[in-house]
């Protein structure tokens, strides 16, 4: 008998929106799924409770993004009950009533950056980030792992922890030579302050549970052991499913299930996953089964066939030296980090963005102030085709005086007359700004 | 003439109400051998000035398929159960006889293995062997299609004296609810049948006509033989029966707090505009969590003979019950004598009252009039905190739209409505608890008779279309039917309106009460790659619980 645990379990499925009528993010996305946790009678299961998801706040969403013109408008009611679904499954964790939960909430949230003009990959707000931040706001500093096992790289979470040496990103995605958004490779590995606390594994299209086994095996759970995170959370895509539509991999429900197990998150969060008929019912119930503990053994896709998915050789042998790698690239980090930041006072990148679900382009320069004792101040100069420029002052999560007070002087010697809005966001006091 | 009877388990209480009024009561002691002895004596004392032809309905509400389930007084069941992928078979395992096989369909009702014709055959054999003579067959989703289970019905190829079908039982999903659900009413099919033979028997000696009912778990009734064919549905009648009688006496059509307040338990039911609100899956019995509808209430282990202890934590009120009040002989001292020595109520031996709270007066060193007001007090802020719950439980309920989560009704109660022996003296404190204004109606005592004199037939039906695959599912019905392409939301609603109420008749609806509603009503186009290849269409109708005409807009007085 396996240990059950207490698992609370958020279900928003938004069965009155969607991107647009034929859209994947739409009202049918997790009917099926519905129909499979009812039939199953989970929620039956002492050990599962079901919560009402809550509606997060604007004040939730200022305290990670700099979103543009404001919060209001670049997002709909149900991106606030998909964060408060998010914020809804760490409180009950956060204050002991359950062991772990799963907010099985949409719209996603991963490719939601720090600066929003507007909805790309499916995402407007970052629900993982909204809740994390939202943790440390209520329940003090934590060391955080995020561990993103959607099929896509979870560009907006990277970018949004990117300078946070508190937040550890592992994101475990189908290359992004092969998949939107084309990014998320291992020499994305953290900014100047905190460098090694992002993690890109790109596994080749066909990788089956094999792979991602191996993969979380033997990369994964080491390093999350070096870095001994306070909260562990799995942003729980589930387009790595040999029948989803938009992707090249062959995960199952079972390597799904067994790989939450072996996680063992705090706190899930649902991302994507399109194969709404095939995939998604059994997933979803693999995972809330593993997560409280019961037997998910017989939790398989109807048209379930091991030979047919089995990964080739040569993919298994791809793995075996793409994780050495970066085993090896995470052991190294800090030599890495002290050859980053030696002698210099900032460090500057400039990026291009695009939002496809919305259609805007973005160019922005953001700057970290180089900085031993915190994450650093940044600042970010952005231009969008909306066209909105803004400048953005952020004082990070537990930051050092020097940093604060550096940001404070340049937001208020930062004039409006160049750009449309000038915002300031400092996470310890919780305080936000816009001129 | 409507006559309402509730055999309870101690009581058997019968009234007799012509147009709105109770014109006979009687209450006589359950015989529990002989049950026609106690519906002999409760018919004579109630229609001793009446002709039986001028009855025009009977309806009973009884404990006998509760009890026998709680005592485990039923027949073995063979159970087979296709279960798909999914929860694995060891947690489905509901008896010794529990047979697993071949056979899926899936959530959209597409049927994607088979059953093995000679597997069920063999387990049939090996049923017949053992002596078995009531089967359950149960497939997973088969409230989507009823395939597999019809088609196992059919492989079993022996006669069997009773066979439960999973998706003639309920509508809705949750496969082992409906598997415990099947067990349950193969199992007192035929305990309950020989109960129907002896009403049969019994009204046979009046030589009138008049339709025979039986009170449902969920405060609605059906005709006596369609009972006969989902006993199950009558589990836990009982206290549905009090609840119904509480919203014939209370006339509101508001948000409203029902409280059966009893000797060991104190039953709390919620009215949302007048309708009771229903348990949203179905209720429990002896652990076994069904897909029975029924009406949602909570019972808390307090009441008038609750045992009042005391130790170094302070006073325990329940949930045991010793015996009566110590003023009625009791062992030890209960809320009633603390409301006894209080003044509140003016029954039974006032000394051993005192007495009884002296004792605990002297450990806890107050007098006994404070003691008296602590227990009192205590056991009015138990019952008004589990109120309070119940509306927060209600209220939090996870519902699955923007729509409803931002807009949602929320219960907020205006008017507390109390029954039961120590009604009088405690609904007033828990109604300033509350906070809400209290009603104690007249024939409280009989609630439960009246309540099933005047409940209406109740039924639902589950229409699921799927455009695609150009089919529609009449659920409980067990029908599949086929459509073209063009088949809307409109028309499924229409198509529900039409077997709802053809169902309703069936289980012995008036033409007159048939308070149809749609309760569910869903349409998802279904899109594959970037086009629409179907809808699907989930439509829910039913009679909801209510008073039968004449009777709904107040009932008896």
């Amino acid at each position: 008998m396996k240990k059950t645990k207490k698992t609370g379990l958020i279900f928003f499925p938004a069965f009155d929106w969607a991107i647009s009528p034929t859209h994947p993010e739409r009202e049918e996305r997790l009917l099926y799924t519905q129909d499979q946790v009812f039939e199953e009678g989970l929620l039956d299961f002492e050990n599962i409770v079901e919560y009402k998801a809550g509606v997060a706040s604007i004040d939730d969403i200022n305290r990670i993004h700099i979103c543009v013109p404001s919060a209001e408008k670049v997002i709909t009611e149900s991106h606030l009950i998909s964060a408060g679904g998010a914020i809804t499954a760490a409180k009950k964790v956060m204050e002991g009533e359950v062991d772990n939960a799963f907010a099985l909430v949409r719209p996603p949230g991963h490719h939601a950056m720090r600066v929003v003009h507007g909805a790309r990959g499916f995402c407007n707000i970052n629900i993982e980030a909204i809740m994390v931040e939202y943790i440390r706001k209520k329940y003090g500093p934590k060391r955080i792992a995020i561990v993103d096992t959607d099929c896509h790289h979870g560009d907006g979470t990277e970018d949004i922890f990117w300078h946070d040496p508190n937040t550890l990103y592992i994101s475990i995605h189908q290359d992004g030579r092969t998949l939107y958004p084309g990014t998320g490779f291992p020499n994305e590995f953290g900014g100047p302050n905190a460098l090694g606390c992002n993690i890109n594994i790109p596994l080749p299209p066909n990788t089956s549970e094999e792979g991602f086994l191996y993969t979380l095996d033997n990369l994964i759970l080491p390093i999350l052991e070096d870095y001994k995170p306070d909260l562990i959370i799995n942003s729980a895509g589930q387009d790595n499913h040999y029948s989803d539509p938009i992707t090249n991999m062959n995960f199952t429900a079972q390597g799904y299930a067994v790989l939450n197990e072996r996680l063992a998150p705090d706190i899930a969060v649902l991302e994507g996953g399109y194969s709404i008929e095939t995939a998604l019912p059994y997933v979803n119930v693999g995972i809330i089964m593993a997560m409280a503990g019961l037997d998910y053994s017989h939790v398989l896709e109807p048209d379930y066939n091991a030979a047919t998915i089995k990964q080739s050789q040569e993919i298994t042998e791809y793995i075996e030296n793409l994780t050495a790698a970066i085993l090896n690239k995470w052991r190294l980090r800090d030599m890495a980090r002290k050859d980053a930041s030696h002698n210099r006072e900032f460090d500057q990148r400039t990026k291009t963005i695009y939002y496809d679900t919305d259609n805007i382009h973005e160019e922005q320069t953001e700057s970290v102030r180089i900085c031993q004792d915190c994450g650093g101040l940044v600042t970010i100069d952005s231009m969008a085709t909306t066209p909105n420029r803004i400048f953005a002052v952020i004082v990070p999560g537990q930051s050092c005086p020097a940093c604060r007070k550096r940001g404070e002087e340049i937001f208020d010697s930062t004039s409006k007359s160049a750009y449309g809005y000038v915002y300031f966001q400092d996470r310890d006091r919780d305080i936000y700004l816009v001129k | 003439m409507l006559l309402g009877i509730d055999v309870g388990g101690t009581h058997t209480d019968a009234v007799l109400i012509e147009g709105t009024r109770v014109v006979e009561k009687a209450k006589v002691l359950t015989n529990q051998d002989d049950l026609s002895l106690s519906l002999l004596a409760v018919t004579e004392a109630t229609l001793h000035n009446t002709k039986p032809e001028e009855l025009e309905r009977v309806v009973l509400s009884t404990t006998i398929s509760t009890n026998a389930i709680v005592q485990n007084r039923t027949s073995p069941v063979g159970m087979i159960l296709a279960s798909g992928p999914g929860l694995s078979p060891s947690m489905l395992t509901i008896n010794e006889h529990c047979h697993f096989v071949s056979g899926y369909v899936n959530h959209r009702g597409i049927p994607v293995t088979p059953i093995d014709r000679d597997e069920v055959k063999n387990i049939g054999v090996a049923f017949k062997e053992s002596g078995i003579e009531h089967l359950g067959i149960v497939g997973k989703f088969s409230s989507r299609n009823p395939r597999i289970e019809l088609d196992i019905e059919e492989a079993v190829d022996f006669s069997f004296r009773h066979c439960s079908l999973g998706h003639q039982m309920s509508g809705n999903l949750n496969f082992p609810r409906r598997i415990a659900t099947t067990y349950l009413n193969a199992s007192i099919w035929d305990l309950y049948g020989k109960f129907v033979e002896v009403i049969s028997t019994f009204v046979s000696q009046f030589h009138a006509h008049f339709p025979i009912y039986v009170l449902k778990a969920d405060g609605g009734t059906f005709e006596i033989h369609q009972s006969a064919q989902y006993p199950a549905q009558t589990i836990l009648s009982g206290p549905a029966a009090s609840i119904m009688g509480i919203l014939s006496l209370t006339h509101s059509a508001d948000d409203a707090v029902a409280l059966d307040i009893g000797g060991t338990t104190t039953d709390i039911a919620i009215f949302a505009d007048g309708t009771p609100l229903l348990e949203p899956l179905g209720v429990t019995i002896v652990g076994h969590k069904t897909l029975i509808r029924g009406l949602r209430t909570r019972s808390i282990g307090v009441g008038g003979d609750s045992a009042v202890l005391y130790d170094e934590k302070g006073f325990h009120i329940g949930p045991q019950r010793k015996g009566p009040a110590a003023a009625f002989g009791g062992p030890c001292a209960t809320p009633t004598d603390a409301m006894i020595v209080l003044g509140l109520t003016t029954i039974g031996a006032r000394e051993k009252a005192q007495a009884a709270i002296d004792t605990l007066a002297g450990k806890a060193h107050q007098s006994v009039e404070e003691t008296a007001l602590h227990i009192f007090e205590a056991t009015c802020r138990h019952i008004a905190t589990a109120v309070k719950h119940m509306i927060e439980d209600v209220n939090n309920k996870p519902v699955y739209t923007i729509h409803e989560l931002l807009e949602g009704k929320r219960v907020i109660p205006k008017i507390l409505c109390a029954v039961g022996g120590p009604a009088e003296p405690m609904a007033p404190r828990i109604s300033e608890l509350l906070e809400l204004p209290v009603t104690i109606p007249e024939h409280a005592e009989v609630a439960n008779a009246i309540g099933a004199a005047l409940a209406r037939t109740t039924t639902e039906l589950t229409i699921l279309a799927d455009t695609e695959k150009r089919t529609v599912t009449v659920v409980e019905k067990g029908l599949q039917i086929s459509i073209t392409a063009g088949f809307t939301r409109d028309d499924a609603i229409q198509m529900c309106r039409e077997h709802l109420r053809e169902r309703a008749l069936t289980m012995g609806a008036g033409e007159e009460d048939l308070a149809m509603e749609i309760t569910e009503d869903q349409l998802f186009n279904m899109i594959r790659g970037y086009s629409t290849v179907g809808q699907n269409i989930r439509i829910k109708g039913q009679v909801k619980p209510g008073l039968i005409s004449l009777h709904d807009k107040g009932g008896a007085r």
